[in-house]
């Protein structure tokens, strides 16, 4: 029997849900048929998340304070890569100081991408070893569909290996490759075109599903009645549940897909909701996970005693917990770049990054990582050839100190309305990190109205800034709010 | 051993444009502005000039780099022209390059000018600067009120401060300033305001609102110098020398070690200590008879007046409510109406400071006139509260 499967798991959504009756009245003026989906919100990134940053959230999340040596590759699946030619998964190892002798891949162009690209990182583990999934998406919709209502942004991760640590053990995959063409995005289009959905139900889910669990089932000799708990993503209604029934699945396995609370999240969705269910898991019980498009992946797990000690700090859960109400319809459509926002002037200045530079600082920008001095011990950032404290000062004395997880406070801070950004007020100020360092940075997701010094913060990897005439992107690390939004204490 | 600066250089002649939104002006007209009013006030002739020095600090909305602006605005007569800037300081620096120049003896007369025209950007509040290709990919879009703002919230969180009484301290320092301001032709903002209007302004970062900003403004300021020696000789009576310049520039200490508090300027701690002991001053509250500090915001005005030994520590927001630095305070601040009132061409900020200073000593200064000073001292501070430049002047009557 096989001992390859999940040792650890981790999950991310985006603080900000739109509340999708904000959409529908918007809109509802030229699609009348938009308000039967007024309920519920959906999960939207921020204007400095993307599927990189929430990819390497999620990763934080799964991997914890676990020693990150061991892991020897890095998979990252979406459709929603913000770069079409630079491994993407590349800078989530950069971003989470992985060594740099690991295989780093990007899986791409279906919404089957996280389960397809799950199964190969699981069958290639024997050969590479440790493997890091992650599955994230940040979706792009023309404004007014039905798309924009139900997809939602956000982002799973898996840490893949053997042994005694695995939590889910995987008994095995089955995919059926079949072009079905449900809706497709051509490149260099910027949103999805669908067909008519009940086609998709009728020609697609209903018959191409059952043709991959059923292959599945005979692969492993597993009997439907024995899976606990059916993962099938997909907006459309009362699929999963009739699926179910013609796979003979016990009604209660079927998995919730998250509609109401968070929205589809495209390739990374099945990854969603697995790590969810494992977060709820008891040990032994059987995972079915399924994927859809132009086929269909479907992949059984099944947890062990090791799954109550695998769950992470934050998980799909406690980000679900952790969401704040967006009511501004305006700034979801700013923050994807679907209206054309005017910022001011001030945002006119040239952007262009030097590739050079940003390589030499890599280890700084990508993964935050500072000095400590090895003469006086102060941990400073960005790491210097004199040491910062002004009782030391040696030359050359610092070593790499990784500072990504470490708690920091706010010394000062402002809400800054005049400065450039793409959601103002623009919140900086000082950080200080426990056990030393400090800096002036950028803060995001904070709430004005409960924000002061002494809040406490953790870092998170995000976009600084956007340079849309080149199609780059600076990535940078920012300081957000520790429990959504904790009040700062005054001292 | 270094003996200082102290009494070894006088001012010659000094000049200030108007200062304003100058839509009328080039920086080269602005530089003539100040420069003939400078040359007339020196009763030399351009070509007696040595050397020169121009302070501009952003290039990329200005002039462009180096000496050669100056130059060819004034037909300097080929002589060595060196362009300085150093953040808000740049004015100072032009100061001191030439100030340094006349006191080391390598030439007799120099001048310095500053100049900026800030005011050809299309948008309000200073242009939008590069800040090095590294920094540009990890530092916050910093706006100056942002970061000074940072004061606020450093200055709360170590004195127990409440938000609205130093919002009130704060407001006070603007309406002191509008209220000086209003009294000097040469302002650009030249209306007094009310509490109520600075204190119900819309918010820029909080909490600095509309009325805790300085001005941005055009302007151009000129100083021509030499030692004592030759000013007599050129039948000045009234000689003002220099007493002190001193200058500050963080070494990264405060925006990288927490031993720093984000309540004060250490660089002008530093820089006002040495330009005291420069200066022989003991006592700066009975010894100064004037300030002109840096209040590019108004909460940067506050602090500087504990970072320059004129309120204790924490003691700043009881002093500026009690009057002390008003018109007719113990030490009146920014009696021309400061940067709040002139605007802050960053380039001829400092010189334009040492101008008030120079005019007021030399009672010069119409109906804002103090009675008899004799020591007047000016303050810039660029950068950011974190990391920046300081400068401290002090001016006087030239005994002996």
């Amino acid at each position: 029997m096989s001992t390859i499967g999940i040792t650890a798991f981790g999950g991310y959504i985006p603080r900000l849900r739109l509340q999708r009756a904000r959409i529908v009245e918007a809109n509802a003026w030229a699609n009348a048929g938009l308000k039967g989906f007024a309920r519920g919100e959906r999960s939207m990134c921020n204007w400095d998340e993307d599927s990189v940053t929430m990819a390497v959230e999620a990763a934080r999340d799964c991997l914890g304070p676990r020693d990150r040596t061991a892991i020897n590759a890095v998979h990252l699946a979406s459709t929603t890569l913000p770069f079409a030619d630079r491994q993407n998964a590349g800078i989530v190892a950069e971003a989470l100081t992985l060594k740099e002798q690991i295989a780093t891949l990007d899986v791409a162009a279906s919404q089957r991408a996280g389960t397809s690209g799950l199964i190969a990182a699981l069958n290639g583990l024997a050969a590479a070893g440790p493997a890091l999934f992650v599955a994230s998406e940040h979706r792009r919709s023309a404004n007014g569909t039905p798309q924009e209502l139900l997809a939602g942004d956000g982002a799973a991760a898996l840490l893949l290996g053997e042994g005694d640590g695995v939590a889910a053990r995987y008994l095995g995959g089955n995919t059926v490759s079949i072009d079905f063409v449900d809706h497709y995005r051509g490149q260099h289009h910027e949103f999805d075109y669908d067909w008519e959905e009940r086609w998709i139900r009728d020609e697609g889910f209903m018959k191409i599903v059952p043709q991959a669990v059923a292959g599945l089932l005979e692969k492993t000799g597993v009997a439907p009645e024995a899976i606990d708990r059916f993962i099938l993503p997909t907006v459309l209604r009362r699929v999963p549940e009739g699926l179910a029934k013609t796979l003979e699945l016990r009604d209660e396995a079927v998995v919730d897909v998250l509609q109401g609370r968070c929205g589809d999240t495209g390739a990374a969705h099945a990854i969603v909701l697995l790590v969810q269910a494992l977060e709820e898991a008891g040990p032994g019980e059987k995972i079915l996970v399924t994927g859809f498009g132009q086929g269909c992946d479907a992949l059984l797990f099944e947890t062990t005693d090791a799954i109550a000690s695998a769950r992470p700090a934050r998980g799909v859960g406690g980000s679900l917990a952790a969401g704040a109400r967006e009511e501004n319809y305006n700034k979801f459509l700013s923050f994807n770049k679907t209206v054309t926002k005017d910022f001011g002037k001030r945002g006119e200045v040239d952007k262009q990054t030097a590739l050079s530079t940003l390589y030499r600082n890599r280890k700084m920008l990508t993964g935050f990582v500072g000095g400590k001095c090895a003469t006086c011990g102060t941990v400073q950032f960005p790491k210097a050839r004199y040491c910062v404290n002004p009782n030391c000062g040696a030359l050359d004395s610092q070593d790499d100190h990784p500072m990504a997880d470490t708690p920091g406070k706010v010394n000062t801070y402002t809400a800054d309305s005049l400065t450039f950004s793409l959601d103002p007020p623009a919140y900086f100020g000082m950080v200080q990190f426990e056990g030393g360092g400090r800096l002036m940075v950028d803060f995001s997701d904070v709430d004005g109205d409960t924000f002061d010094i002494g809040a406490a913060v953790r870092m998170q990897f995000r976009v600084r800034e956007f340079d849309d005439e080149r199609g780059f992107r600076k990535y940078f690390w920012k300081a957000v709010p520790t429990d959504g939004q904790s009040a700062g204490v005054k001292e | 051993m270094a003996t200082g600066i102290r009494d070894k250089v006088a001012i010659l002649g000094m000049g200030c444009s108007k200062f304003g939104e100058r839509w009328d002006a080039e920086p080269f007209d602005l530089m003539v502005e100040a420069f003939t009013e400078c040359l007339d006030d020196a009763g030399i002739e351009k070509d007696d000039i040595q050397a020169a020095w121009l302070s501009t600090a952003i290039d990329s909305v200005n002039v462009g780099p180096s000496g050669v602006p100056l130059a060819v605005a004034l037909r300097l007569p080929f002589i060595p022209v060196t362009r300085v800037e150093n953040f808000c300081a740049s004015g100072t620096e032009a100061m001191r390059g030439a100030v340094y120049a006349v006191a080391s003896g390598a030439c007799d007369i120099a001048l310095a000018l500053g100049c900026e025209k800030l005011k050809d950007t299309g948008y309000g509040g200073l242009p939008q600067r590069t800040r090095g290709v590294t920094n540009s990919m990890y530092w916050p879009n910093l706006s100056a009120p942002g970061v000074f703002a940072q004061l606020a919230a450093g200055y709360r969180g170590a004195h127990g401060v409440d938000r609205d009484e130093l919002k009130r301290a704060m407001a006070h320092v603007s309406v002191k300033s509008h209220a000086n301001g209003a009294k000097n032709p040469k302002a650009h903002l030249q209306r007094a305001v009310t509490m109520e209007k600075v204190l119900e302004a819309p918010m820029v970062a909080e909490p600095i609102g509309l009325f805790d900003c300085c001005g941005v403004s055009d302007g151009a300021a000129a100083a021509i110098v030499c030692t004592p020696e030759m000013a007599r000789s050129l039948g000045k009576q009234d000689i003002v020398s220099v007493k002190a310049l001193q200058l500050s520039v963080s070494n990264g200490s405060e925006a990288g070690h927490n031993s720093w508090d984000g309540s004060h300027i250490k660089t002008t701690r530093i820089a006002a200590g040495k330009a005291y002991d420069e200066a022989g001053i003991k006592d700066p509250r009975r010894e100064l008879s004037m300030t002109e500090v840096h209040d590019c915001f108004s909460i940067t005005e506050l602090i500087t007046m504990e970072d320059l030994g004129l309120s204790e520590h924490g003691e700043a927001v009881k002093d500026v409510l009690d009057g002390v630095f008003d018109a007719d305070g113990e030490v009146p601040c920014q009696i021309d109406g400061g940067l709040k009132c002139f605007g802050h061409p960053i380039g001829a900020s400092g010189l334009r400071m040492i101008y008030e200073m120079y005019t007021q000593i030399l009672g010069r200064a119409g109906e804002r006139q103090l009675d008899d000073p004799r020591l007047g001292l000016t303050h810039n501070l660029g950068g950011f509260p974190h990391l920046n430049v300081s400068s401290v002047s002090i001016i006087g009557r030239h005994e002996g």
